[in-house]
């Protein structure tokens, strides 16, 4: 690996994982970026992906298995100033943690979510993810998987998210442009990476998605939300991957009537003559 | 001392005719205590409020009553046998109950020729007033932080025209608090949060803890707090975390059935040592139980909840005072020691309004995390150190980086599986217990020096415990003190191990089924209650219960 600001770790993944080339990426993204290590927190939950903030010279907040989304966007209402990134698995983002996802669209705050979606759970030794495909044998699904995936793309543009991309790590220069796009944008933003598991994911493999993924060009109008709705739903023999959907919204911060005043949470104090006048009012 | 009972269905605005009242009441000197009593619904059912006012201070609601307001027959039904032979009731002419003590009023006339039949409980308000000696000083004062602007003049007509029409039948007394404030629990838990310099407070609505949510969500855009409605309490305790971490004081506040869900939680923060106030408004349980109502079962779930071991400190809010020191006192341990402090309130103490001193949140020294490091090595967020304390800084706010992780770590943060490692860190953070250990506030004594009986308690039950204490030592054989404690994990034992020695008699008061305190104490110190007075109908005990059931003997 490359970059030297966001340095290297030895990792606990197995050759030739598809991790290796999402964190290669996110370190060259925020480099080209011209982020300061302290000014950035990668945040995750629990699983193989979850131990990316382990591996990143930044600051880590490794959480719960489920629970990146509601500690990282806390994070970044205590502190704006923080670039925080969320990098986690799929079981992590739409399993364990659906919930969250779900409503941190609504709340839109100033974060970018890479999920590291291989299709499966990979830490817990190879059962169904919310993603995998129907059929897929696991020591779980002992008659494949017969439950409907879920869409993230597809979910994320109905919840009303900003900025909703896919990525695959067998595309690298696109991916790194994603994330420096997700990164940027002023909001929520979903990229849902493409990453082959080599271990436990034998259905969906680097030849699998490669045979499939397609980038989509100039042509393609990201702002339509209804043709990005199509596009999401493109899964099968032809998986389009790039920014799906893009639209400027305000964000939680714009809109809260305490942080829309431009000091961090942090720096603030209790008034002291505030709280005699709150005390009085009990009088 | 004079007891009313206001009561009525849901939606008859039972809640702010108590409210305009008691306040009056206050300012006119009075130490005033109201308890509330409702049913878990918006319209309909039996609800009530009970109003106690005097010169002494006033520790316990009373069952014995010297008015009954009632808005419905049925508060007069349920009611009337607490009444006091000279007492009154006061209804509206509507009413078809009959009694010898009720005075009918054709207040819902008065108040539709007035305009507005939501003014009917104001014109009692009038009535009361002029009934107990009191003046309409101030009125424009207490009637303006109640009712809007536009409503104001027809209320304030209202008041008037009821204090018109009755007759003053009982002497006003002269108290000396009017200067003081009168607050509930909850209210009093959420100004004590932000004199602490909260920041952050998340919660997922649930009774009894959701006027928490409300209050400090009224005040945060002054006070500079930013309150979210999470989507459930387990993002709203990760959330609190996530702040915590990155440097805004933190909170969350739930019932049972919500901190059941932050559990895993709670472990991440005694794990990844990151500062926590989380408050449990107990109800009773199990699952939904009793939701509107009181309890105290939850003390051995909040001493023991989460899987592995790590320190954590319960403290159990006594009275309305406590409420606001304590919850101050709680963010400076969960900021010195970076631990979990868990605050256990209830329904009870919630809603109950007493008359207390004017807060002076100077009381009270509040920690902040470290600024800046400047130790010679490189900075790691869990170095090993004497007290197990690990100097912590706040990302992006120095050029070190600071990471946490809930698998165990090593001092950078990093995860391991060390056996030497696990070992060590795991006594780095039990460590600090010691620490606060020393902090730790010995339970109130109430009571003689001389006592033979000693009864035991713990949170809201201090108020009714201390006037049972002085009924029972008024007549009646022996001499009987208490002891309640208010921190109560890790449990304090230098007092209680002095007086239990000196004890004849053991009595544990809880609302509870099982002895939740007497079997921590048992556990902890050896000491076994020799009777209990328990309670668990969802209904607050009183003192003159308390004092009845000890004198009944057996005390079961
Ligand atoms: C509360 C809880 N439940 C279950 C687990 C076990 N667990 C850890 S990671 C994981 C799933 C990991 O899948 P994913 O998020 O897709 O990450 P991957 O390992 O595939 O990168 C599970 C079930 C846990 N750590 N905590
Ligand atoms: S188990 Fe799968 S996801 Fe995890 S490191 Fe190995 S290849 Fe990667
Ligand atoms: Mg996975």
């Amino acid at each position: 690996m490359s970059t030297e600001t966001f340095c290297t770790y030895e990792t606990a993944w197995c050759p030739g994982c598809g991790n290796f080339m999402i964190l290669e990426c996110l370190k060259t993204a925020l480099e080209q970026m011209g982020k300061e290590p302290s000014e950035v927190l990668v945040a995750a939950g629990i699983g193989q992906a979850a131990k990316t903030p382990q591996y990143i010279n930044a600051n880590a907040f490794c959480g719960l298995h489920g629970r990146a989304l509601p500690a990282a966007v806390a994070a970044k209402m205590a502190n704006e100033k923080l670039t925080v990134i969320v990098n986690t698995g799929d079981g992590d983002s739409y399993g364990e943690g659906g919930n969250h996802f779900i409503h941190n669209i609504r709340r839109n705050i100033d974060i970018a979510h890479f999920v590291h979606d291989n299709q499966i759970y990979g830490l817990t030794k190879g059962q169904a993810s919310p993603t995998s495909v129907i059929g897929l044998v696991t020591g779980v699904q002992t008659d494949g998987n017969f439950n409907e995936p879920l869409n993230p793309a597809l979910v994320a543009i109905a919840c009303g998210a900003g900025f909703v991309a896919r990525g695959f790590t067998g595309h690298k220069e696109q991916l790194i442009s994603l994330m420096k796009q997700a990164i940027a944008y002023q909001g929520y933003a979903l990229v849902d990476i493409l990453q082959p598991c080599v271990s436990f994911n034998k259905t969906n493999t680097f030849a699998w998605y490669n045979a499939r993924v397609y980038e989509l060009d100039e042509s393609y109008d990201r702002q339509n939300k209804a043709a990005a709705m199509q596009k999401a739903l493109e899964f099968g023999d032809k998986i389009p991957i790039g920014v799906l959907y893009h639209e400027e919204k305000s964000t939680y911060h714009q809109k809260s009537e305490v942080l829309k005043q431009g000091v961090p949470l942090l720096d603030r104090k209790t008034d002291p003559a505030l709280m005699k006048r709150l005390i009085a009012s009990y009088i | 001392m004079y007891n009313l009972l206001i009561g009525g269905a849901a939606g008859q605005g039972i809640e702010t005719t108590a409210a305009i009242l008691e306040k009056f009441l206050k300012r006119s000197g009075y130490h005033v205590l109201t308890i509330r009593d409702f049913m878990s619904r918006v319209r309909g059912g039996h609800n009530f409020s009970l109003i106690r006012f005097g010169t002494e201070p006033i520790r316990s609601h009373s069952d014995r009553l010297d008015g009954i307001i009632a808005l419905d027959d049925e508060t007069v039904h349920e009611h009337r046998d607490q009444l006091n032979e000279t007492g009154f009731i006061l209804g509206d002419s509507k009413l078809s109950a009959t009694d010898d003590r009720l005075i009918k009023v054709d207040m819902a006339g008065m108040a539709k020729e007035l305009g507005n039949p939501r003014v009917s409980g104001i014109i009692a308000v009038g009535i009361l007033l002029k009934m107990f000696g009191e003046t309409l000083d101030g009125a424009e004062d207490v009637l303006g932080t109640f009712v809007k602007q536009q409503y104001l003049q027809i209320n304030q007509k209202a008041l008037e025209q009821g204090y018109a029409i009755a007759e003053k039948r009982y002497e006003h007394l002269d108290g000396k608090y009017s200067g003081w404030m009168l607050i509930s629990g909850n209210h009093a838990v959420a100004l004590g949060a932000v004199a602490a310099g909260l920041r952050f407070y998340s919660a997922y609505p649930m009774s009894p803890s959701t006027s928490i949510l409300e209050t400090l969500a009224a005040l945060g855009d002054e006070a500079g707090v930013v309150v979210e409605q999470a989507e459930d309490e387990i993002a709203a305790i990760n959330m609190a975390i996530g702040a915590s971490y990155a440097g805004a004081r933190a909170m969350t506040g739930t019932s049972g059935g919500g901190f059941s869900l932050m559990v895993e939680a709670l472990g991440l923060s005694g794990m990844a040592e990151i500062p926590l106030v989380v408050i449990d408004v107990q109800r009773p349980g199990p699952v939904t139980g009793l939701p509107t109502r009181t309890e105290q079962s939850d003390l051995r779930f909040v001493i023991s909840a989460s899987q592995g071991e790590f320190p954590r400190m319960v403290i159990a809010l006594r009275n309305q005072e406590d409420a606001f020191y304590q919850t101050m006192r709680a963010f400076h341990l969960a900021e010195a020691y970076q631990i979990p402090v868990i605050l256990l309130s209830d329904q009870y103490l919630g809603d109950a309004t007493a008359t207390v001193e004017p807060f002076d949140p100077t009381r009270i020294r509040v920690a902040d995390p470290a600024s800046s490091y400047d130790g010679e090595d490189e900075y790691l967020r869990y170095r090993y150190s004497e007290d197990g304390i690990s100097p912590r800084l706040i990302p992006g706010k120095t050029k070190h980086l600071v990471a946490i992780d809930s698998d165990e770590h090593d001092e950078r943060g990093w995860i391991t599986e060390s056996a030497e490692v696990r070992t060590k860190m795991v006594d780095k953070r039990m460590k600090k217990i010691e620490g606060f250990r020393r902090e730790l506030l010995e339970p109130d004594m109430i009571g003689p020096e001389d006592f033979d009986t000693l009864l035991l308690g713990w949170g809201s039950t201090w108020g009714p415990i201390a006037e049972a204490v002085r009924l029972l030592n008024q007549k009646g054989q022996g001499r009987y003190a208490a002891l309640v404690f208010g921190d109560v994990y890790p449990l304090p034992q230098k007092l209680l191990k002095e007086k239990a020695a000196q004890a004849k008699r053991l009595i544990n008061v809880e609302q509870n089924a099982t002895g939740q305190l007497a079997g921590l104490i048992r556990e902890e110190t050896g000491i076994v209650c020799t009777d209990s007075v328990l309670k668990y109908d969802g209904r607050q005990i009183s003192a003159e219960e308390i004092a009845a059931r000890i004198r009944k003997e057996g005390a079961k």
